[in-house]
């Protein structure tokens, strides 16, 4: 990327875009500007090629047919990979976390592949759907203060060797694997069942995704207040009996 | 007693007045109308209760995800120019509402019924209309709801076959596609400002293409219906060709389609459109919504909004900068639990208002805003969010508890 300029691309809204997650494109945009940045955001639609020039990917989680539609036009247009293998950062939520794995269950039942990017398998839990709010610590090696989220899923996800998990929860059940993690990453594409959106409960890992795109190690400081007053105040909510 | 030819079974009669009994012992203990609690005794006492009830009234049903509540108290005014009507105009929309609705209307000839999505198929065997009027489906409350295609699919299935009218919004692709596997369907143009829950073909997944007011499947042949009745601006269109001025008292685009919504409901009954919109004139407010009232010597008009399709109506019907603007936002269990909605909804349709934040979930409203790039105040209560406001009438938008909270507080 050139010195001052962030490709963002925001894969299948028309799919992957019926939880809020939306927000997460507009956090990212958002303190990006405030750095300074002169940010392209890329709305890319199922119909049309996903660029692979883009910097920052942002996926979105959906409901179980446009999870699938939205694989077999990833797959078939194989942009996503060839932008990973030119280096950009992906970040995914919940049925977008799915599609970014080996495969996952659709919503014929059947086993469905994914893009192969994150080291995981996805296989549907027969319990209750995993639904309220989250609490966690992001894997130490990523220097990040504690996870707050919101889960809506039934997903089971395992990681595979190449995998760590994102976070161990404290509240919740993340992964749904019963060990109490959280999401998956690797060095450039991270998955997460977090809702909330993620980026706006956890703005510095959006910072993270811009330091990692901008392969800095520290950006200028952004005003925080509010993102901290509603950190603080959903921690609490989750620590507290109901 | 227009119609009510077959006097109720004992069993149904008993169960009305235990259901009546329950519903007085709920209101002397000061839990609201005692309306749900009496429906439910009467329904065990006997389950097939709604249908007796209903067999003798001409039954409408309303359901949508926006603006069940208001178009179902706009027909039952326009069919009261040619009978008696029950309805549930509080909007206790399950079956124990409904059914303690009905039961207090032995002498009704039409029941005008709205109904939650969720049970609209189960009420349409039950109390066999002679008309449906399907407004809007989208994205409401993820965190409890079924899957806003999956409701669609649901309703074209207990739909299909049916003998009612079906009165259905052609702008709409999930209405059109729940509507169109009825025989007898009146589609009305009656608009969808809210478009992000329908860009995927409900038939067959294809991409959705949109151009102007039109839409259709790139992929399969599922398109717009050519509509007989149309909410054209300040005007409704009949089958005939002729345009009907709209002269409500409550504002608003999404009105105006629910009018003409209504209209083309009333004329299946033989009510004639200028009739029917005069009677539907006399409606100023519904269940509080859209009541303006006085507060600490301000004009506060009450806005319920409850999910991102309803904000977008919202935004387009308040009044320009730089009135005032109360957003109030919860997130208990009738609201949804998850406040990721917030992210959308388009708040940039704010800029230039003043605007004042509240609500058990006034945070995650801040950090939405800070994000939107709108200058805003969060304050503590309703009080000091109309202490705070600059001089003019003040627009409080709220979401389903949150409205509850600031009717109360407002002694509305």
């Amino acid at each position: 990327m050139s010195d001052n300029s962030l490709r963002l691309v925001w894969i299948y809204p028309d799919l992957l875009s019926t939880y809020g997650d939306q927000g997460n494109a507009l956090v990212v945009e958002r303190r990006a500007r405030q750095r300074g940045l002169d940010v392209t955001r890329v709305d890319v639609r199922s119909d049309q090629a996903v660029p692979t020039s883009g910097d920052i990917y942002l996926i979105g989680g959906g409901e179980d047919r446009p999870q699938r539609l939205a694989a077999e036009r990833l797959r078939r247009d194989g942009g996503l990979n060839r932008a990973v293998s030119n280096g950009a950062i992906v970040f995914s939520v919940c049925a977008g976390y799915q599609i970014l794995g080996h495969e996952f269950v659709n919503d014929l039942g059947e086993r469905e592949g994914g893009l192969g990017l994150l080291d995981v398998i996805s296989t549907r839990g027969e319990g209750e759907r995993c639904v309220g709010d989250v609490l966690g610590d992001i894997d130490p090696h990523l220097g990040l203060p504690p996870l707050t989220g919101f889960e809506n899923h039934q997903g089971i996800t395992h990681l595979g060797p190449s995998a760590r998990p994102f976070a161990r929860v404290s509240l919740g059940r993340g992964n749904g694997t019963g060990d109490g993690t959280e999401g998956a990453y690797n060095d450039t594409v991270f998955g997460t069942y977090m809702h909330g959106p993620v980026l706006a409960r956890n703005p510095l890992i959006a910072d993270l995704l811009l330091k990692l795109a901008l392969d800095v190690n520290a950006l200028p400081p952004a005003d925080d207040r509010w993102y901290e007053a509603l950190r603080a105040e959903r921690i609490a909510a989750a620590t507290q009996p109901a | 007693m227009a119609g009510n030819t077959d006097p109720l079974s004992p069993r149904a009669k008993l169960a009305v007045t235990a259901g009546k009994a329950a519903a007085a012992v709920s209101r002397a203990a000061g839990r609201g109308s005692g309306s749900v609690i009496g429906g439910k005794v009467a329904l065990r006492l006997d389950p097939d209760l709604l249908a007796a009830l209903a067999q003798h009234l001409d039954v409408v049903l309303v359901s949508a995800t926006n603006g069940k509540t208001t178009t179902t108290r706009l027909i039952a005014e326009a069919l009261r120019a040619s009978g008696p009507v029950v309805s549930n105009a509080l909007g206790a929309n399950m079956p124990a509402g409904i059914t303690s609705a009905l039961a207090g209307g032995s002498d009704a000839k039409y029941g005008v019924i709205e109904v939650d999505e969720k049970y609209l198929a189960g009420v349409a065997r039950d109390t066999t209309p002679k008309a449906i009027a399907l407004l809007n489906l989208s994205r409401d409350q993820l965190d409890r709801a079924a899957e806003t295609r999956m409701l669609a699919e649901h309703w074209r299935e207990g739909l299909a076959g049916t003998k009612a009218v079906v009165i259905a919004n052609a702008d709409d692709p999930l209405i059109v596609w729940a509507a169109s596997s009825s025989p007898n369907v009146v589609w009305v143009a009656a608009g969808q400002e809210w478009k992000d829950d329908a860009w995927s073909c409900p038939a067959c997944g294809g991409v959705m293409q949109r151009p102007g007011d039109d839409w259709f499947c790139g992929q399969c042949g599922f398109r717009r219906p050519a509509p007989s009745w149309a909410l054209h601006g300040d005007h409704v269109l009949d089958p005939h060709g002729s345009a009907w001025p709209i002269h409500l008292q409550l504002p608003g685009r999404a009105n105006r389609a629910n009018a003409a919504t209504s209209a083309a409901v009333a004329a299946t009954f033989g009510v004639p459109p200028q009739v029917a919109l005069e009677r539907m004139y006399q409606v100023q407010a519904v269940a509080g919504r859209y009541d303006v009232v006085s507060f600490l010597g301000r004009d506060l008009r009450l806005l319920l909004a409850k999910n991102p399709a309803g904000w977008l109506e919202t935004f387009s019907l308040i009044d320009p900068p730089p009135t005032p603007v109360i957003l109030a936002v919860n997130a208990r269990g009738a609201d949804g639990t998850d406040t990721s909605w917030l992210w959308d909804v388009d708040y940039t349709r704010l800029a230039g208002h003043p605007i004042f934040v509240i609500g058990d979930r006034k945070l995650d409203l801040a950090v939405r805003l800070e994000v939107a790039g709108l200058d805003f105040r969060v304050c503590a209560t309703a009080d000091e969010a109309v202490q705070m406001a600059p001089p003019g009438r003040i627009e409080a938008i709220a979401n389903y508890t949150s409205f509850q909270d600031l009717r109360r507080r407002v002694g509305n």
